[in-house]
């Protein structure tokens, strides 16, 4: 989106983090079709930027890079994040400074 | 019978204290973590300030994994193009009992997981606990994937985003405008690089904060905290703010590291990890109930965090309030009744300690920050514009002070000044 000033490769910096991806569940879910609105916000503040619109406007999210800090769930849990609970046990981030 | 005297959700600085407490007093404790090592899943700033932990390990300043000893504050007040910054060193913050530390948690919350494991308390490693276990509304125990395990009080220590709250207390999610995010980089420098460039003694270091540009006029800042070897460098902003913002916090970041004031301090350094967590910040008006009939509720999770913009503390209540809640806890099993009525003396423990007392007297600071957005917009403008008429010269000829300086007050206007700065001593 043209409006929003994004030069960061932040692929980069998530690379360098410990995951242990869950693969089989999504521990955060979006509503089908979100609203352009509220997904912009979460393009905003999500720390990992984890909610993107590409060039032709089309919105996408990936659950892999989560640092599971809460802050959608926060910004959007009552509209279009349904679905927000933690990774499935010894999944997720695992920070090593912290 | 239930299989436990005390079970505690997450082994952060409120759950290892308090299961320390539980654990010395000869009660049987269980530590259910999600993480699959204690600090694993947690992030600070950070800074922590020691009294609370030194009331409880009296040798914690030579024993427990801190990076330095926090000798230089400072604050910068920030254009896209300038930086005043104020530093204040002092021999007082030096004091035992006086001092603050910087840290990172994957190193501190394993050494407090260590303290406790070593006063007897069990420890669950890699487990999320999916679920309060209640009868009728009393809390009795905790569920974990097929697993229940029952205890006489349940302790909830998982932090400010915690799934659980509203079983526990009936806290609902807290509102976008009660807390904050951070976001953090820790850069790996030198440890002579670090004390050169930050003017610190070997082992000391610099606590530092950014306002203004930083994160482009939105309610929030940046911070720097040196480590032995890396610096934490990241930006706390309020979510509902944030949500109005051009530009991403992420994005906010990369140009926070690009300005002139900060690129050299980070020169050469290299990225180790990037990291994101909650900051509560709504203060005591937006704290929950902290005990339940079973269960009470400690640190980040009951939102004991206190954001005064040069200040920010959060770890020290949350080590203070493990401390409270382990021990009034004991009293209460020791009764035999951990009903909220029995689990009362936590609260009161709070209330005389400095926990509450704190977040009381600093409780309308939240609302005076959010609404006073001159702080990051036209406050830094107007220090860069009088301090360039003050110390740039072109060779013309300088107007008396007096008029080179009113009109650049009188754009904000003095009633406005007179009101935020009376605004901001009643919040204080």
């Amino acid at each position: 989106m043209s409006e929003l000033h994004i030069t960061v490769n932040i692929d980069e910096y998530l690379a360098l983090n410990k995951f242990d991806v869950d693969e089989e569940t999504a521990h955060i879910e979006l509503v089908e079709n979100p609203d352009m609105t509220e997904f912009l916000k979460l393009v905003r503040v999500c720390p990992a930027g984890l909610y993107r619109i590409s060039e032709d406007g089309k919105t996408s999210f990936d659950y892999a890079g989560c640092l599971e800090c809460g802050t959608c769930r926060i910004a959007c849990r009552d509209t279009i994040i349904q679905k927000w609970i933690y990774p499935s046990s010894t999944k997720g981030i695992e920070y090593r400074y912290g | 019978m239930a299989d436990y005297d005390a079970i505690i959700v997450g082994s952060g600085c409120a759950g290892a204290i308090a299961a320390y407490e539980l654990a010395k007093a000869d009660k049987t404790v269980l530590v259910v973590e999600r993480g699959n090592f204690a600090g694993s899943k947690n992030m600070t700033g950070g800074r922590l300030y020691l009294h609370s932990l030194k009331e409880v390990f009296p040798n914690c300043a030579e024993e427990a994994p801190l990076e330095r000893r926090i000798a230089h504050e400072r604050i910068s007040l920030m254009t896209s193009d300038a930086s005043f910054t104020v530093d204040f060193s002092s021999n007082e913050m030096l004091k035992d009992g006086q001092d603050s530390y910087s840290v990172l948690r994957a190193s501190l919350d394993q050494w407090l997981a260590e303290q406790a494991e070593e006063a007897g308390a069990d420890y669950i490693y890699g487990i999320t606990v999916e679920e309060l276990v209640k009868d009728g509304s009393k809390v009795i125990g905790i569920r974990a994937g097929d697993d229940e395990i029952t205890g006489e009080v349940v302790l909830l220590c998982d932090g400010a985003n915690s799934l659980l709250a509203e079983s526990a207390v009936g806290f609902q999610r807290p509102k976008a405008s009660t807390l904050a995010v951070g976001i953090k980089q820790v850069i790996e420098i030198p440890a002579s690089v670090i004390e050169d460039r930050v003017l610190a003694g070997e082992g000391e270091g610099a606590a530092w904060l950014f306002v203004g540009d930083v994160t482009k006029g939105h309610v929030g800042g940046g911070f720097m905290y040196t480590n032995k070897d890396s610096v934490s460098l990241g930006i706390v902003a309020t979510i509902s703010d944030l949500a109005t913002s051009s530009t991403p916090i992420y994005q906010m970041l990369e140009d926070f590291k690009a300005h002139p004031a900060i690129k050299p301090l980070i020169k050469g350094g290299k990225v180790l990890e990037h990291s994101g967590h909650m900051v509560p910040e709504g203060g005591r008006n937006t704290m929950p109930k902290l005990v339940g009939d079973g269960v009470m509720i400690v640190g980040d999770s009951a939102m004991m965090c206190m954001n005064l913009g040069y200040m920010i503390r959060g770890m020290d209540f949350a080590i203070a309030a493990g401390m409270h809640a382990g021990r009034s806890a004991v009293e209460a099993l020791d009764a035999g009744d951990t009903s909220a009525q029995g689990l009362a003396g936590y609260i009161s423990a709070l209330e005389n300690s400095f926990v509450l007392k704190d977040l009381e007297q600093f409780k309308r600071f939240p609302h005076f920050m959010e609404s006073t957005t001159r702080i990051f917009n036209e406050y830094p403008v107007l220090v860069r514009d009088v301090f360039n008429k003050l110390f740039v010269v072109d060779g013309s000829p300088v107007a008396p002070i007096k008029r080179s300086m009113m009109p650049l007050v009188k754009k904000i206007g003095f009633g406005k000044l007179f009101k935020d700065a009376r605004g901001g001593m009643k919040a204080l």
